[in-house]
């Protein structure tokens, strides 16, 4: 079982490699449009909220195979959510900004939209130090479960933050609200069986 | 089809032309959807030239009229006019495009004292345009001018670029060309112009008043409340550049608002 599971996380390190692979490949061919650093810090945001998602994915999935083993993998997707999050951001700081402090700081200040994606992925970090097995031996089961109950908060801030980006057509950042909803939806219902299954 | 004998124009810039192929393959035109790459895929046969295009010229005018878009470009001589297009959105071009002032046509409808304003409309029709299916925004598009402003030298009826007939997903046949406004106010694909005596209601004031005004002139110094106007990205460049007052166009069009307060008519 173990050598599955190993062979496997290579198998989902690759997958997750892709999108990036296939961003470079594309940027170097030219296949991005005219206005290709705006396509790869969209883009690279999308992923990264679209793997915050996948985490959250995992629990329920659990619960509703039974098939504890997709925990294995968390940690791994976690990680690459943090990636393509970091990578979306130095884009915005080099690319947009040309890493002017002045100007980022009125970035952050003035605009909702970045201010929030500022701070979603600021509250990605400590998620990120903690995640080994160390920190969490050192935290304790308890309290690392406590603090990385930060993705929910996580989650909606970073599909607030495509929302408020988008001109006019919301249909695409409302359908990630939504399949939002119904991962944090999952788990309060959940919570509200067991509260109830403890009251009985 | 290619234009010929085109008239250069003083007002053109020297600066370095964006390729067509950027020109026609990144396109905001909501009427064939909200992506950039939809109108260049959705909109290659728009409009359908087997019909005649009618652009309508009425309102507060002496003479009002109907015009055959194929008549009416006969009676005009067509200039190349290179200008710079900033898009609301922090990016933008240098466009060599194909066309006559505005004020050619208005001049012809003689629009009375009550013509205060200028009101432009889309074509209408979903059937041809996919995206008015979706009620994105209050469908047709309407943009407006101030009679001063539709009357300018620089404000020009574009009926092509780079030397040749417009691309539907440029806004084909016949679109508006405000070179100191931001790219939205140059309404596509016009089928009426009408001088009114109110300021218009246009498509996006109406979607989203706080965050697009009727001026809508390129100014640095005032924001979108979403985002930065200070900087854009020249379609092909790696670096952004400081966005220029009036989108570099000052010398020509400062006039038209002295005295305003640019902050507050955004």
């Amino acid at each position: 079982m173990q050598k599955h599971i190993t062979s496997l996380k290579r198998l989902v390190f690759i997958i997750s490699l892709l999108p990036l692979s296939w961003l470079i490949y594309a940027l170097l061919t030219d296949q991005l449009g005219a206005n290709p650093i705006e396509a790869v810090t969209r883009d690279t945001g999308v992923w990264a909220l679209r793997f915050i998602m996948v985490t959250l994915l995992i629990s329920p999935l659990r619960k509703l195979t039974g098939i504890n083993q997709f925990i294995r993998f968390r940690r791994m997707l976690g990680l690459f959510a943090f990636f393509y999050a970091s990578v979306h951001m130095l884009l915005y700081l080099g690319m947009d900004q040309f890493f002017d402090v002045h100007e980022i700081w009125l970035d952050i200040v003035k605009r909702p939209f970045i201010t929030i994606g500022f701070i979603s992925f600021v509250l990605l970090i400590p998620l990120t130090i903690t995640s080994t097995d160390k920190m969490m031996k050192r935290l304790g089961g308890r309290r690392w479960k406590k603090l990385h109950y930060l993705i929910y908060l996580i989650v909606v801030l970073s599909c607030v933050h495509f929302y408020m980006l988008v001109k006019q057509d919301k249909t695409e950042p409302l359908i990630y609200l939504l399949i939002t909803f119904l991962l944090l939806g999952f788990r309060l219902f959940i919570q509200h069986r067991r509260n109830q299954s403890t009251a009985l | 089809e290619a234009y010929a004998d085109l008239q250069p124009s003083d007002f053109s810039t020297e600066e370095k032309l964006t390729t067509y192929e950027s020109i026609t393959s990144y396109n905001n035109f909501y009427e064939f959807g909200t992506d950039k790459e939809s109108p260049s895929a959705l909109a290659a046969d728009f409009p359908d030239r087997s019909k005649p295009w009618m652009i309508t010229v009425d309102g507060e005018c002496d003479k009002p009229g109907q015009y055959d878009y194929n008549e009416l470009i006969k009676t005009q001589t067509l200039e190349e006019r290179i200008y710079r297009l900033r898009c609301v959105e922090g990016w933008s071009m240098v466009i060599p495009w194909v066309g006559f002032p505005l004020a050619e046509v208005l001049k012809q409808a003689q629009p009375n004292s009550k013509a205060k304003f200028v009101e432009f409309t889309t074509l209408y029709d979903p059937e041809q345009m996919p995206g008015q299916r979706r009620r994105v925004l209050d469908w047709p598009y309407r943009e407006g001018l101030r009679m001063d402003e539709a009357m300018h030298p620089l404000t020009l009826l574009a009926v092509g670029l780079y030397g040749r007939e417009m691309p539907g997903q440029n806004g084909a046949p016949i679109r508006l060309v405000v070179p100191w406004k931001y790219g939205f106010k140059s309404i596509k694909s016009i089928v009426r112009i009408r001088f009114v005596e109110e300021m218009p209601l246009t498509a996006w004031v109406q979607a989203n008043a706080g965050e697009y005004g009727f001026y809508s002139n390129v100014n640095p110094d005032v924001n979108h409340p979403r985002w930065s106007q200070r900087r854009e990205r020249r379609i092909g460049e790696f670096l952004k550049r400081e966005t220029l007052m009036f989108n570099g166009y000052g010398d020509e069009v400062a006039e038209l608002y002295s005295g305003m307060d640019l902050k507050r008519y955004f």
